[in-house]
C-alpha cells in the first residue's frame, strides 16, 4: 500500500477513528485503526467491538493494500505535522513497518496483519431512515446529560430512542433518565421511520454520533435494528451495538399533575443558581427554592463553609413553596433551554417537578427534589 | 528512681516489697511519673466475664467461640496454659483440652462490662480512644494537677477499681507514644503492668520482629523478610528514602516507629471508617434464600448502627467467604449516602446477585463505607422507584416502633427466614 494525502483530510479522518479505540486495550489489535487503500480512495476503521467507525477520505493510491496501525500514534503524528503538509503512508510487507512521510520527518510504525482485525458483522436493518443532523443533534444533545453511569442499572446507560406519541401525532422520541432527573425530546418522525425498534444507544455512541451532527444541512443516514443502529453521512459511518435491556416505563415518571407554575428567565436563573452553590464544598450541593408571589429566593446554607441567598423576580402566583434540589442537576436542565424561558411545574417538595422551555411541548424534564 | 505500688497504690521508694501494705507488687522505672501515654488491655476479656458471673468456671478452662465448626474467639489462662490459642478450631481444642467449657459469646453482657470500664477510662481523662470491647488508647498528659497522682498511679487505681468494682483484670503499658504503650501492655499479661521509658526505648525494640507493628501481618512479614528485615535492627539499616520508594506509605512509618517514634495522638472520636457485620453459619450454605434471610438481618444491624451514630454511608460492601475460606467482597458506590436498611439490604442482594451461584458459603457481610452525616443521606429520592420513599417511611415508622417497645416488636417477615 502506498499513497498520499493531504494533512487535513488525514486528521479528520484519523482522530474519529481513534476516539473510538479505548485506551487502555488488553487485545492489542483493538488498539489499531485499519487503513485501507483502494480505487481514490483510503478507508479508516476502528472498533472497540461495540463501536465500528468507519471514515473514508479521498487520497491519492499509487497502490491499494490494507495494513493496521497504532491509531492513538498515528493521530498524534498527524496532529504534529504543519498544515497543508503532504503526507504519504507507505506499508512495507516485508519488514511489517509502516512509513509516515511528510516533508523532512519520517516515521517508522509497527503494524499487524489486517487479517486480525476484527470487523463487525453486517446485519439487517428493519428501518432506514435519514434525518437532518440539526434534529439528532437536538434529540441527543438535550437528553444526554441526563444518561446514568450506575452499572447496576445498566439499560439506564444510554439514551432510548423510540418511536412514541407526540403533543402532535408520531414523533422520533429520545429519553434519558438516571432516576434522578429525566430528559424526554421529541422531533418530527422522518419517512420511513415508523416501524424503528425502540433502541437504547449506549454513552459512548451519544459521544461519538456528536461528531457526525455538526453541520446542520447534512442528511444523516440512520439504520436501526434490535440489536443494532448505524449513522452515517457520505463519509463516515458510525455503526454500535445498542443496550440489550429493556427501557423502564418512564411514562409513569412524567409528573402530570403539577399544578404550581414558575416561569424565569432560564439564563438568568442558571447564573444565580450557580453562584449560590458556589459556598457549598458537598458533593451534592442543595439549593433551596422559596417561592412565593412573583418571587424567588435561591439559597445555600452550608454549616461547615457558609451560606448564600440570591433573589430573582419571576412569574409565579401560587401557594408559598419551598423546595430543595442537587444544584448540578438544576443547573443542567436549565442549561437545556436556548431561548424561551424555563417553565417549571411544581406540586410538593417531595414529588418530581417538570420543566419545559417555554411553551415548547416537545422537550420535558423531570428532576426530583432533594430533602433540605 | 521512682516506685509505685500497684496494690495500696503509694509513691515510695524502690523496695522488694511495699512499706506500707507488704505486697510485692512493685512497679519501678525511672521515667515512671513522667510518662503519660497508656494502653489498657483487658485480660481474657469475654472468659473474665463469663468466670466472674459464674464462679464455678474459676479454675476451669473456658473458651469463648460457638458453633458446629466455630473457632476460639477467647480463651481463659488455664485454657491457654494447656495451649488453647484464639482463632483455633474448636476440633484442635477438644483434643488439647477435652474437659474445656466452650461458652457461646454474649456479646450484651460484654458490651455491657465494657461501658463500665469505659466509664472508669473517661474519669480519667477526655482523650480515650477505644480500639475494641476490651482495649482502649488513654493519653492523661496535662492531668496530673486534675487528679493530684501522676498518670502511673491513677492507671494502676483503674486496673484495681476494675479488679474491685467490676470484677474483671486488665493489663496497663505506659509509655510515650501510642505504638510503644501497646507494645508495652502485651509484655507481661495478665494483670501486668509494663512501662517503655523514652531512655530504653532502641534498645528495647533493637531485637524485636517486626511483627511487633500493628498492622504488619504474615503478608507484610513476608515482603520485609525478602527485604531482609526481620527486627527492628535490620530496619535501622535502611535508609529513608529507600524504605519508602520500597514500601511505600508503609516505609514511611517503619522509618518512624524502627526509632520508637510514632506522632498518632489518642483521639477520643477518631473519625469511623465503616460500619459492618457478619455472620458465619452454623452449616455451609449456597441457598439464596438463606443468605438472603442472613443479608436482611445483617443489613438492618448495620443500618441500626449506622442511625444510633448518626451517620450514613456512600458505599456499600458485600463480603463472602467460601467452605475454603477464600474471601469474595463487592462493592457499590450510591449516588446519595444511606443509612437505610432497605438501600443496603437491596444494593447487596444486587450484588449477592452478580456474584451468582458460588457458594457454598460460610460467611456472609454487609456493610457501608465512605461515611457521612446522616443529614447528607437518602436525600433524594428515585423517580424510577417511587415505592422507595413509601418504604424508607415505613422504616423510620417501624424504627420509632422499636425505640419505644424493644428491637423485637416489630419484624419484617424476611428476617424470620
Amino acid at each position: 500500500m502506498k499513497i498520499s494525502i493531504e494533512r487535513g483530510t488525514l486528521l479528520k479522518a484519523v482522530s474519529q477513528a481513534q476516539s473510538v479505540v479505548e485506551r487502555r486495550n488488553t487485545i492489542p489489535i483493538l488498539a489499531n485503526v485499519l487503513i485501507e487503500a483502494e480505487g481514490e480512495h483510503v478507508q479508516f476503521r476502528a472498533t472497540d467491538l461495540d463501536i465500528e467507525v468507519v471514515d473514508k477520505a479521498i487520497a491519492q493510491v499509487e497502490r491499494a493494500g490494507a495494513t493496521t496501525v497504532a491509531a492513538t500514534t498515528l493521530h498524534e503524528i498527524v496532529r504534529k505535522l504543519p498544515d497543508g503538509a503532504l503526507v504519504s503512508l507507505t506499508a512495507d510487507a516485508a519488514t511489517g513497518r509502516l512509513t509516515v512521510e511528510a516533508g523532512r520527518s519520517n516515521f517508522s510504525l509497527a503494524t499487524l496483519p489486517r487479517e486480525d482485525f476484527p470487523v463487525m458483522a453486517s446485519s439487517e436493518y428493519q428501518s432506514n431512515f435519514s434525518s437532518p443532523a440539526g434534529m439528532l443533534r437536538r434529540l441527543f444533545d438535550k437528553s444526554k446529560f441526563a444518561i446514568s453511569t450506575e452499572e447496576t442499572r445498566y439499560y439506564l446507560n444510554g439514551v432510548y430512542m423510540h418511536v412514541a406519541d407526540g403533543d402532535e401525532g408520531k414523533a422520533l422520541r429520545c429519553v434519558a433518565t438516571d432516576g434522578h432527573r429525566l430528559a424526554r425530546i421529541d422531533a418530527d418522525l422522518p419517512a420511513g421511520a415508523a416501524d424503528m425498534p425502540g433502541v437504547i444507544v449506549p454513552r459512548k455512541t451519544v459521544g461519538e454520533l456528536r461528531k457526525l451532527l455538526d453541520d446542520d444541512e447534512m442528511e444523516i443516514a440512520v439504520s436501526v435494528s434490535e440489536t443494532k443502529v448505524r449513522f452515517a453521512t457520505p463519509d463516515i459511518t458510525l455503526t454500535s451495538k445498542v443496550i440489550d435491556g429493556t427501557f423502564p416505563d418512564y411514562t409513569r415518571v412524567i409528573p402530570q399533575g403539577n399544578t404550581r407554575r414558575l416561569e424565569v428567565d432560564a439564563k438568568e436563573f442558571a447564573q444565580a443558581v450557580d453562584r449560590v452553590a458556589t459556598v457549598s464544598s458537598e458533593r451534592s450541593r442543595a439549593v433551596k427554592l422559596q417561592l412565593d408571589e412573583d418571587r424567588l429566593v435561591l439559597s445555600v446554607n452550608a454549616p461547615d463553609s457558609g451560606a448564600a441567598e440570591e433573589e430573582l423576580a419571576v412569574a409565579y402566583s401560587d401557594e408559598r413553596l419551598e423546595i430543595g434540589f442537587n444544584a448540578k442537576y438544576l443547573l443542567e436542565i436549565a442549561n437545556q433551554v436556548d431561548r424561551e424561558n424555563a417553565v417549571f411545574m411544581f406540586n410538593s417538595s417531595g414529588d418530581p417537578t417538570l420543566m419545559r422551555e417555554g411553551s415548547d411541548q416537545s422537550a420535558v424534564y423531570v428532576v426530583m427534589p432533594m430533602r433540605v | 528512681m521512682h516506685a509505685l505500688c500497684r496494690d495500696c497504690l503509694s509513691q515510695i521508694a524502690p523496695a522488694r516489697r511495699c512499706p506500707h501494705c507488704g505486697s510485692p507488687r512493685i512497679k519501678a522505672h525511672e521515667e515512671l511519673f513522667s510518662l503519660s501515654i497508656a494502653h489498657m488491655d483487658c485480660d481474657a476479656f469475654y472468659a473474665s466475664v463469663e468466670k466472674r458471673d459464674n464462679p464455678e468456671l474459676a479454675d476451669k478452662p473456658v473458651v469463648i467461640g460457638g458453633g458446629k465448626r466455630g473457632v476460639v474467639s477467647t480463651a481463659c489462662y488455664v485454657a491457654r496454659i494447656r495451649g488453647v490459642r484464639s482463632a483455633m478450631p474448636m476440633f484442635q481444642v477438644m483434643k488439647l483440652c477435652p474437659d474445656a467449657v466452650v461458652i457461646k459469646p454474649r456479646m450484651q453482657a460484654y458490651a455491657e462490662v465494657s461501658r463500665q470500664v469505659r466509664a472508669m477510662m473517661d474519669e480519667l481523662t477526655p482523650d480515650v480512644e477505644p480500639l475494641s470491647l476490651d482495649e482502649a488508647f488513654m493519653d492523661l498528659g496535662g492531668t496530673q494537677r486534675l487528679h493530684g497522682a501522676p498518670p502511673a498511679v491513677m492507671l494502676a487505681r483503674l486496673v484495681k477499681r476494675m479488679k474491685d468494682e467490676i470484677g474483671i483484670t486488665g493489663s496497663i503499658g505506659l509509655s510515650h507514644n501510642k505504638f510503644l504503650a501497646k507494645v508495652a501492655s502485651d509484655l507481661d499479661k495478665p494483670r501486668g503492668y509494663s512501662v517503655i521509658g523514652k531512655a530504653e526505648t532502641s534498645t528495647f525494640l533493637q531485637d524485636k520482629p517486626v511483627r511487633l507493628i500493628w498492622g504488619i501481618g504474615p503478608a507484610a512479614q513476608a515482603s520485609l523478610e525478602k527485604a531482609g528485615i526481620r527486627t527492628f535492627a535490620d530496619l535501622l539499616r535502611w535508609d529513608r528514602r529507600d524504605l519508602s520508594t520500597r514500601f511505600g506509605s508503609t516505609g514511611e512509618r517503619l522509618w518512624h516507629l524502627a526509632r520508637g517514634e510514632d506522632r498518632r495522638r489518642v483521639s477520643a472520636n477518631a473519625p469511623m471508617k465503616s460500619i459492618s457485620n457478619e455472620t458465619t453459619f452454623f452449616e455451609d450454605t449456597a441457598s439464596t434464600e438463606v443468605l438472603d434471610g442472613h443479608l436482611w438481618r445483617l443489613a438492618e444491624k448495620v443500618s441500626d448502627r449506622a442511625k444510633a451514630k448518626q451517620q450514613a454511608g456512600r458505599v456499600v460492601t458485600l463480603k463472602l467467604k467460601r467452605a475454603d475460606h477464600t474471601a469474595l467482597t463487592r462493592r457499590l458506590s450510591l449516588r446519595d449516602a444511606t443509612q437505610m436498611a432497605d438501600v443496603i439490604y437491596r444494593t447487596a442482594r444486587d450484588l449477592l446477585d452478580q456474584v451468582g451461584n458460588q457458594g457454598p458459603y460460610r460467611l456472609l457481610g454487609c456493610g457501608i463505607s465512605d461515611l457521612v452525616p446522616e443529614t447528607q443521606a437518602d436525600i433524594t429520592g428515585d423517580l424510577l422507584d417511587p415505592l422507595a420513599t413509601q418504604r424508607a417511611k415505613a422504616e423510620r415508622a417501624t424504627d420509632s416502633i422499636r425505640e419505644r417497645f424493644g428491637a423485637d416488636a416489630i419484624r419484617k417477615g424476611r428476617a424470620l427466614r
